[in-house]
């Protein structure tokens, strides 16, 4: 199959995952649309990875989900923890940072 | 062993004794501590006895030996080597110092029993004398410095001993600026003679000075005015000198030791060591014999008129490390450095004479309280009249061969230098008087309360007070009291002023004109390369020089015989005479109102100036107007920071996409 097709979706599932980061405003919902985000870059990874002929891309992929593994324990503890506060789960509502 | 292997050792026994004292002070009794102190320094002179030896059975020109310990630093040509030079200079230095140290432990080891700093004091102590053995020994400028630094930090550590004592901490610290200000005199010394020469060894850059420098050109006539800023602030030569009757604030063997016999010879001993510079630069050579002349005029007119014994011997100091000064820098390195030794002999017996003196007055330094001391203690006022009498060059006593060496010298090399042996002479003439002022002021007379005291066997005691201020002391941390100790009753400080007295008597029999001349032979090893060193006055003309010279000191001691033995009321009438005359005695010249207002006031103006104008508006400026900048800056910025995590992810995606898009456009 011609890599394009890979690419499409990828690119496709990438899109659904910024939206999703961008327009929701749960932080369950914009972990989940990261997660997405990270797996269209593993599907680009492992398609090139076949493309070229060789396994470096795909060891990439797996670095990445170990990252993102990583990155979903900590998102999850978060929210664990405003959970715990009784915080509204609205990261619009977080908005200590503001300078 | 060889002469550098003894050398290590001379080196290592004072470095290892102050560190034991210092890092066991919790373990180590009061009494092990000062024996340990005295026998590390015993233990450096038989090593310097060793060396000594070891040099003796070389031939005369194979005499310098250097050895490293190890590479310092090496760098583009710099070189600089943990090195020692062993020649006869170094090895007679060394002997001074280790001899006359290992007495004035012995010494301390009694006077200082009751002073709650007992330890730290030894430990101070042996570290001097480290110091002072890697300034003599050095081969090397670098050494060389680190020597002459160690010193002036030993030296503030020891003035300043008595800590609680508020003119104490302020001495100490007058002598550590103004050893400083040498300090850095020597240091440029150092650059320009690397800069020119290419090396800080000793041996080598005199080698190079000889080939690269002409006499008197402007280059080393700076290297050796350098060195003689250097020279003068150890030396306390004036206008640098008046760090050095304030430092009598120490404890009296750190006078004797430091302030007398040792350190302040440190001067002399480098005017004597970089004798190949100063013979290319006959200009500041002359500069610096008349400063040492000016000096031991001035320091002797001084001593004629001040009243505290300890501040008398202190200027006398001064005035015969003037002598030496004048010696090596007019070329006699042989009398500069026998001075030097017969000095270090007579003036620590003094200075621990006066202690003893000091300790059966309680504390009172003032000679005008003292009187007839001469049946109460026998044994300290015929140790000091002894030292009185070699000060004053006696003939036949040490300090009457050693300073016509140098008179007759000058009178030798003759023109210009015939003032040296003239004002040498009326400056030898002031030194008996002085010399027999403390003498018939301290043994003679009716005795005072404090000697009748004694007479009936109970030693005077009193609230220790501070001599320069009247103020009661802290004894908490260290005092010479209430327990006093004098000679008569200590056996340590006896023996080691007896053992002085003889070296004060006997010691100018190594070098008399026409009979032997030890130490000259064993210099030559040094000098050999110095014309100067060569030119020997004759015999007959030696002895003219001894001839006046002893009528002149007994003539002295007679002028005071008549003024304060015979007719004691003739100095008050003088003094009523002229007052002003003795009022600017009185004042020291006013050298420290000069230095006061030439250098003091300056500096604390310049520093309100600073204070004022230049760090509130320059300083203040320029930190107010970048933290204005790095405000404004903020402000402008700190919109962005809207708090929504959303608005954040929005902006990194559109900058991606942008940059994508950037690249998109750019690659096709």
């Amino acid at each position: 199959m011609d890599i394009a097709w890979y690419l499409v979706l990828s690119a496709l599932l990438f899109a659904v995952g910024a939206g999703g980061v961008l327009i929701r405003r749960s932080p369950l919902v914009i972990l989940l649309c990261l997660e997405l985000m990270l797996n269209a870059g593993n599907l680009a990874l492992v398609a090139f990875a076949r493309s070229a002929g060789n396994e470096e891309g795909q060891v990439f992929a797996l670095v990445v989900m170990v990252v993102a593994a990583c990155e979903v324990v900590i998102g999850l503890g978060l929210i664990v923890a405003m959970f715990r506060r009784r915080l509204a789960l609205d990261v619009d509502a977080m908005r200590e940072l503001k300078g | 062993m060889s002469a550098t292997d003894w050398a290590w050792l001379v080196l290592a026994f004072p470095l290892a004794g102050s560190l034991v004292i210092a890092l066991g002070f919790r373990v180590l009794s009061p009494k092990a501590a000062g024996w340990i102190g005295t026998g590390a320094i015993a233990l450096a002179f038989v090593s310097s006895i060793g060396a000594l030896l070891m040099l003796l059975d070389e031939p005369t020109d194979a005499r310098q030996l250097t050895d490293s310990l190890y590479q310092y630093a090496s760098a583009a040509g710099l070189e600089i080597d943990l090195g020692i030079l062993v020649d006869p200079l170094s090895v007679f230095m060394c002997l001074v110092v280790t001899g006359v140290s290992t007495l004035i432990h012995l010494y301390s080891v009694a006077y200082m029993d009751s002073d709650a700093g007992y330890r730290r004091f030894f430990s101070y102590l042996n570290f001097f004398v480290f110091s002072m053995l890697l300034l003599v020994l050095a081969g090397n400028f670098v050494i060389l410095i680190v020597g002459w630094a160690f010193v002036g930090f030993a030296s503030y550590a020891l003035i300043s001993y008595w800590y609680r004592r508020h003119t104490a901490t302020t001495a100490g610290m007058k002598a550590f600026v103004i050893n400083v200000v040498g300090d850095i005199g020597l240091v440029f010394a150092a650059f320009f003679v690397f800069r020119e020469l290419g090396t800080f060894d000793f041996l080598d850059s005199f080698d190079a000075a000889r080939e690269t420098f002409t006499t008197n050109e402007g280059v080393v006539v700076a290297i050796c005015c350098l060195m003689l800023v250097g020279a003068f602030a150890k030396s306390a030569q004036v206008p640098l000198h008046t760090w050095l009757p304030d430092a009598m604030e120490g404890p009296t063997p750190v006078s004797a030791l430091i302030h007398a016999a040792t350190m302040v010879t440190a001067g002399v001993y480098l005017i004597a060591r970089m004798f190949p510079f100063f013979e290319l630069a006959p200009t500041a050579a002359d500069i610096a014999a008349f400063i040492g002349l000016a000096t031991l005029l001035i320091a002797s007119t001084i001593a004629l008129a001040v009243t505290d014994l300890k501040r008398i011997i202190a200027y006398s100091t001064m005035s015969q490390i003037g002598y030496m000064v004048v010696g090596v820098s007019i070329g006699a390195y042989v009398g500069g450095l026998f001075h030097l030794m017969t000095h270090a002999f007579f003036k620590a017996l003094l200075f621990m004479a006066a202690g003893s003196v000091i300790a059966a007055m309680a504390n009172v330094q003032n000679i005008d309280r003292m009187s007839g001391f001469r049946r109460a203690m026998p044994l300290t006022s015929g140790l000091l009249v002894i030292g009185c009498l070699a000060l004053a060059a006696f003939p036949g006593t040490s300090g009457f061969f050693s300073k016509d060496e140098i008179l007759a010298f000058a009178s030798d090399r003759g023109g210009m230098y015939l003032i040296f042996t003239i004002g040498g002479y009326i400056g030898a003439f002031m030194t008996a008087i002085y010399a027999f002022r403390i003498g018939f002021r301290v043994t003679t007379g009716e005795p005072c309360e404090e000697a009748r005291e004694l007479e009936r066997g109970h030693l005077h005691h009193a609230e220790p007070r501070n001599p320069a201020t009247g103020e009661g002391e802290d004894t908490d941390v260290g005092f010479p009291g209430p327990e006093h100790q004098i000679a008569e009753r200590r056996r340590p400080m006896a023996i080691a002023m007896s053992v002085l007295a003889a070296g004060a008597l006997f010691g100018g029999l190594i070098q008399i004109p026409g009979v032997d001349a030890v130490l000259e032979h064993f210099l030559e090893g040094t000098f050999e390369s110095s014309p100067l060193f060569h030119i020997v006055p004759s015999t007959a003309a030696s002895w003219f020089g001894l001839l006046i010279g002893g009528v002149i000191s007994i003539a002295g001691i007679g002028v005071a015989y008549y003024c304060y033995v015979a007719n004691p009321g003739v100095t008050a009438r003088l003094i009523a005479r002229v007052p002003r005359v003795h009022r600017f005695l009185l004042n020291k010249w006013y050298f420290d109102e000069l230095q006061d207002a030439l250098v003091y006031r300056p500096a604390i103006a310049i520093g309100r100036f600073a204070n004022s104008v230049f760090e509130r508006v320059v300083v203040d400026g320029i930190v107010n107007a970048a933290t204005g900048v790095v405000r404004g800056a903020g402000s402008v910025v700190r919109g962005a920071q809207s708090g929504f995590v959303r608005a954040y992810a929005l902006l990194l995606i559109g900058g991606f996409a942008a940059l994508g898009v950037y690249f998109l456009v750019v690659s096709s």
